[in-house]
């Protein structure tokens, strides 16, 4: 594990969150901990972690049992993509009131059960529990298994309080409701190799761009989870002989569960890629042992790879050199990418997580090179500081992220529920090449800082931009300017404590 | 499809679906970074303030701050006292603030902390640096919404802060939830008419800052603390919204004995001549013929597109005060608003706005504390020609095939609309020209080939 020195100066307690690797061994880096009270932590809750792998489930009514806050910051913001019903994308919540909260909640979250069965007659009613329900002590169990019997539908509770754990902990929620539909049907086999794709949400569709490779594969593909998954899929989930986890904090749970019930093994991959990608299929042809869907999996490499390739060299050369920060949700994300970046030329400079446990660090740290910073649960403070000091030219990660990197000239991408195209499978792969070389390679940052006189004396501004082919030459000017920039920083960086 | 609303009506007496309101916790945030070098502190578990700040990131497009208690399952057994001391102490050590604004959220209330008190121990105990400013607001996620929220928090600073010496000759302006491109509108109009104003609080150069130059992690905008204690002093207090500002105002009026106006907002054009005569009494000014002709622009342009949507239906949803405006606006313009629906909840909006519309209009339905759902089915059996509110009226839009105009919160889906105003002259202007030419859009792509016109 990398050495823990004084990267940035942020609080003391914080401290052994960041960490820079170095060749020599050295302490670890602490993580998978409760967040500083007062910090501007990024992390979110048990609740959040709940809805995001859950919410998904296309087909679902998801009520959320709480005051409206709740409901409305989760309102169709997932990004996740459905081949049939939308029923997931509208908002459903028991809106709690003071007199809810002083009675009791239980009679009303069993009348807006009620109403939602009478108007969409859904296959299944998931109802989360938040931070009020926890406090005031409704039996959120008894009012669903009460409904369930009433109504004739499947009413799961998701015990999700926001303040009982991390958001880790509502990955694990959301997995406790799953488990109570999986194995309710019996699956249909159409072929002799089956599988589940765990911890994918589809977002953008990124599940349409996977799934066609395995069945071409000769490969049935039982349900996704939780992209594009309806309840039916799901209650057949146990059909499968192999699960394929790609978001691995919030599916390895449900994967080891369905191995000790179901004697259904789990691997993990990552569709983000082409080492990860081409990974991932001989990693299912090689388990299934046969030879024929071997030659295929290699024949979809190749043909895909090459169709891809051209493309991506062209765009390699104006990323190659480029330095990223990466600050992901999850470990399994943060890992795949450090892989593609390489892809593609580029380096990577800082990784963190909101989640990552302490074995995907070790990880993490065998894969980058020394001299990246390695840190968990970063603050905005900590994360503006990081990138200036390491010199990043790209960010990838979350919302929460992208207009702190803009503000510090640094450009861009997406890599969570914001983005509104695929980035796995081939295509999207292609994807992720294109919108890196459309943020890093874009005009505007060359504005930053500017001043109205600038456009005269050809420093700086409009006569200064230059076109794709001239902009390595600028790379030096570009870099002293983000150095000036670093005046903006209000907290001083502790440089000597940097070997 | 995302239509899963059914035309018929349905009988719901719990179930809200498609909520047209927030909660609290993220107006009492927004009302803090108002206010310059303060931190947004959010009394609760973290998912509180990370996803108000998500949303108001998504909205602003600009980096927000805000720290939490980070309440978990030991902090709800034993209160949230310790939590909010060592939050304190951190803050101060890591993120320097001059003033930290205080909420609490539906699970600290519920737990029964008292944070007045625990803010008492902190002063009495010196557990910070007592240059710090602390001040704080109950804002239970099971009361009101996100408007309520802000009223709560300007009505903290107020009772906080706001110190009485000796008179400013300054005019109090008190936005409301509203954007920064409407703030600088109003900043303008008061500009010109020679009124210095204490606006309060002040989001512009904050969620709406330019890029480059020296940036620390607070924004360089927000209202500045002495201003904050020098509002007691001034002439006269606006409040532009009556659900967000209002309290404060009344709190104006009531203990430091100040002439206040509250409301209506200054969208549309009578609504702004309101406003500018009210701010022209209260400073004891002329109003200039800049401002004159200004309005004289606008009622050409009405005049110039007025064929344009004439005779319209629309459909208008979101705070009350916002769509009060608008409907007024709307009415100028000639248009017909069937439905206006706010999810807050205020009868007296719902008066006021049935005494504009129904003379007229006496079909239209006004509905307060509704949710998207029932406009959805209002729409689906009263058709309109236009949509007006947050994004989330996106999926109705698509449903209907009707034009979306984005005015309110949150707006996720379009960049930058917040930099421009809705209030005032400008703000009517903007409106006149964006709504009448989007009926021109959509004409022009809809009609057959041989009925294209150039001229129209």
């Amino acid at each position: 594990m990398p050495d823990i020195t004084s990267v940035i100066s942020t609080l003391d307690e914080r401290q052994p969150y960041i960490a820079l690797k170095k060749a020599k061994k050295g302490g670890e880096l602490a993580c998978d901990n409760t967040s500083i009270a007062g910090s501007m932590s990024q992390r979110a809750c048990v609740y959040s972690g709940a809805r995001v792998a859950l919410n998904p489930v296309t087909d679902a009514i998801h009520l959320v049992h709480g005051p409206i806050g709740c409901a409305s910051y989760t309102w169709d913001i997932r990004g996740s993509l459905s081949s049939d019903k939308e029923t997931f994308r509208t908002s459903f919540s028991t809106d709690m009131k003071e007199l809810d909260v002083v009675f009791g909640g239980e009679k009303k979250l069993s009348n807006c059960i009620d109403e939602l069965a009478e108007l969409y007659n859904p296959p299944v009613i998931f109802v989360y529990s938040t931070c009020i329900v926890g406090i005031i002590g409704d039996d959120l169990q008894a009012v669903c298994k009460n409904a369930t019997e009433k109504i004739g539908i499947p009413v799961i509770p998701v015990q999700s309080e926001g303040f009982k754990g991390t958001k880790s902990d509502g990955y694990k929620a959301a997995c406790n409701a799953l488990k109570e539909l999986i194995g309710t049907k019996e699956p249909e086999i159409k072929s002799e190799y089956r599988i589940n794709i765990l911890g994918d949400y589809n977002v953008a569709g990124d599940v349409w761009l996977v799934k066609p490779l395995f069945e071409k594969m000769g490969i049935q593909v039982i349900t996704s989870m939780t992209g594009d998954a309806t309840a039916n899929c799901i209650s057949k989930a146990h059909g499968a002989q192999l699960n394929l986890v790609q978001c691995s904090g919030s599916m390895t749970y449900l994967a080891k569960w369905m191995e000790k019930k179901f004697d259904i093994p789990f691997k993990k991959i990552s569709y983000f890629g082409l080492e990860d990608l081409s990974i991932a299929l001989r990693t299912v042809a090689e388990f299934f042992g046969s030879e024929e869907m071997m030659n295929i999996a290699e024949d979809i490499i190749e043909q895909e790879t090459n169709r891809i390739m051209p493309e991506i060299r062209e765009i390699r050369t104006r990323l190659e050199g480029k330095t990223a920060a990466i600050y992901m949700g999850g470990a399994a994300k943060a890992l795949t990418l450090i892989k593609g970046f390489r892809e593609l030329g580029m380096e990577v400079v800082i990784i963190g997580t909101q989640t990552g446990k302490r074995a995907d660090y070790k990880q993490i740290s065998y894969r980058v090179k020394d001299g990246t910073v390695i840190v968990d649960d970063a603050n905005p403070l900590e994360l503006a500081d990081l990138l200036k000091k390491q010199k990043a030219d790209l960010m990838v990660a979350g919302v929460k992220e992208r207009f702190l990197a803009y503000k510090l000239g640094v450009s861009f991408c997406d890599f969570n529920h914001d983005r509104v195209v695929e980035f796995e499978g081939y295509d999207g792969f292609l994807n992720f090449a294109r919108e890196l070389d459309t943020s890093v390679n874009s005009p505007v940052w060359k504005y930053i800082g500017s001043r109205i006189g600038d456009s005269y004396s050809g420093s700086k501004g409009a006569e200064g931009i230059k076109g794709p082919s001239e902009r390595s030459e600028r790379k030096n000017e570009t870099e002293g300017e983000r150095n000036n920039m670093q005046e903006i920083n209000s907290i001083t960086l502790q440089e000597e404590s940097v070997a | 499809m995302l239509d899963y609303t059914p035309k018929e009506e349905v009988q719901r007496d719990a179930l809200v679906v498609n909520p047209a309101k927030i909660c609290q916790p993220i107006g009492a945030t927004y009302a803090a970074l108002g206010i310059r070098n303060c931190m947004p502190h959010s009394h609760g578990s973290q998912g509180c303030l990370s996803y108000l700040r998500m949303c108001l990131t998504r909205h602003f497009r600009e980096p927000t701050i805000g720290t939490t208690s980070s309440f978990y399952e030991g902090t709800a057994v034993f209160g949230g006292a310790s939590n909010l001391k060592k939050a304190l102490a951190n803050i101060e050590a890591v993120y320097t603030p001059e003033v930290v604004a205080i909420h609490t959220t539906c699970l600290s209330e519920t737990i029964g902390d008292d944070v007045g008190q625990i803010m008492e121990d902190v002063q009495e105990e010196e557990l910070i640096d007592p240059s710090i400013k602390l001040c704080a607001a109950s804002t239970p996620s099971y009361v009101g919404s996100h408007v309520t929220g802000y009223d709560n928090m300007v009505k903290s600073f107020v009772t906080t802060f706001a110190k009485k010496t000796k008179p400013n000759k300054k005019l109090n302006v008190i936005p409301g939830f509203v954007d920064p491109g409407d703030i600088r509108e109003i900043r303008r109009i008061l500009s010109i008419m020679n009124i210095p104003a204490i606006v309060l609080p002040d989001q512009t150069d904050v969620l709406d800052s330019g890029i480059g130059g020296k940036r620390g992690l607070y924004a360089h905008g927000g209202t500045p603390l002495g201003d904050v204690e020098d509002s007691a002093n001034s002439m006269g207090t606006i409040a532009l919204c009556e659900m967000s500002g209002g309290a404060a105002a009344n709190l104006f009026k009531n203990k430091f004995k100040m002439q206040i106006q509250i409301g209506p907002v200054p969208i549309g054009i009578r609504f702004t001549d309101r406003f500018i005569m009210k701010a022209a009494e209260l400073a004891n000014v002329a109003i200039p013929p800049e401002l004159e002709q200004e309005r004289a622009r606008v009622v050409d342009m009405m005049t110039d597109a007025h064929p344009h949507f004439y005779g319209k239906k629309v459909a208008i949803f979101g705070d009350p005060d916002i769509i009060e405006g608008l409907t007024n606006l709307v009415l100028e313009m000639g248009m017909e608003p069937t439905v206006v629906l706010s999810g807050s909840v205020s009868k007296k909006f719902e008066e006021r706005v049935s005494k504009m519309v129904h003379p007229l209009y006496p079909d239209s339905q006004i509905l307060t504390g509704a949710d998207l759902f029932t406009l959805h089915q209002i729409i689906k059996n009263e058709p309109v020609d236009m949509l007006i509110g947050n994004t989330y009226g996106k999926h109705i839009a698509l449903a209907e095939n009707i034009p979306l105009i984005r005015v309110g919160f949150p707006i996720m889906d379009r960049a930058n609309l917040h930099h421009f105003p809705v209030m005032g002259y400008a703000g009517a202007a903007r409106m006149v020209e964006w709504i009448g030419n989007t009926f021109l859009d959509i004409k022009d792509k809809t009609i057959p080939e041989e009925e294209l016109e150039v001229v129209q």
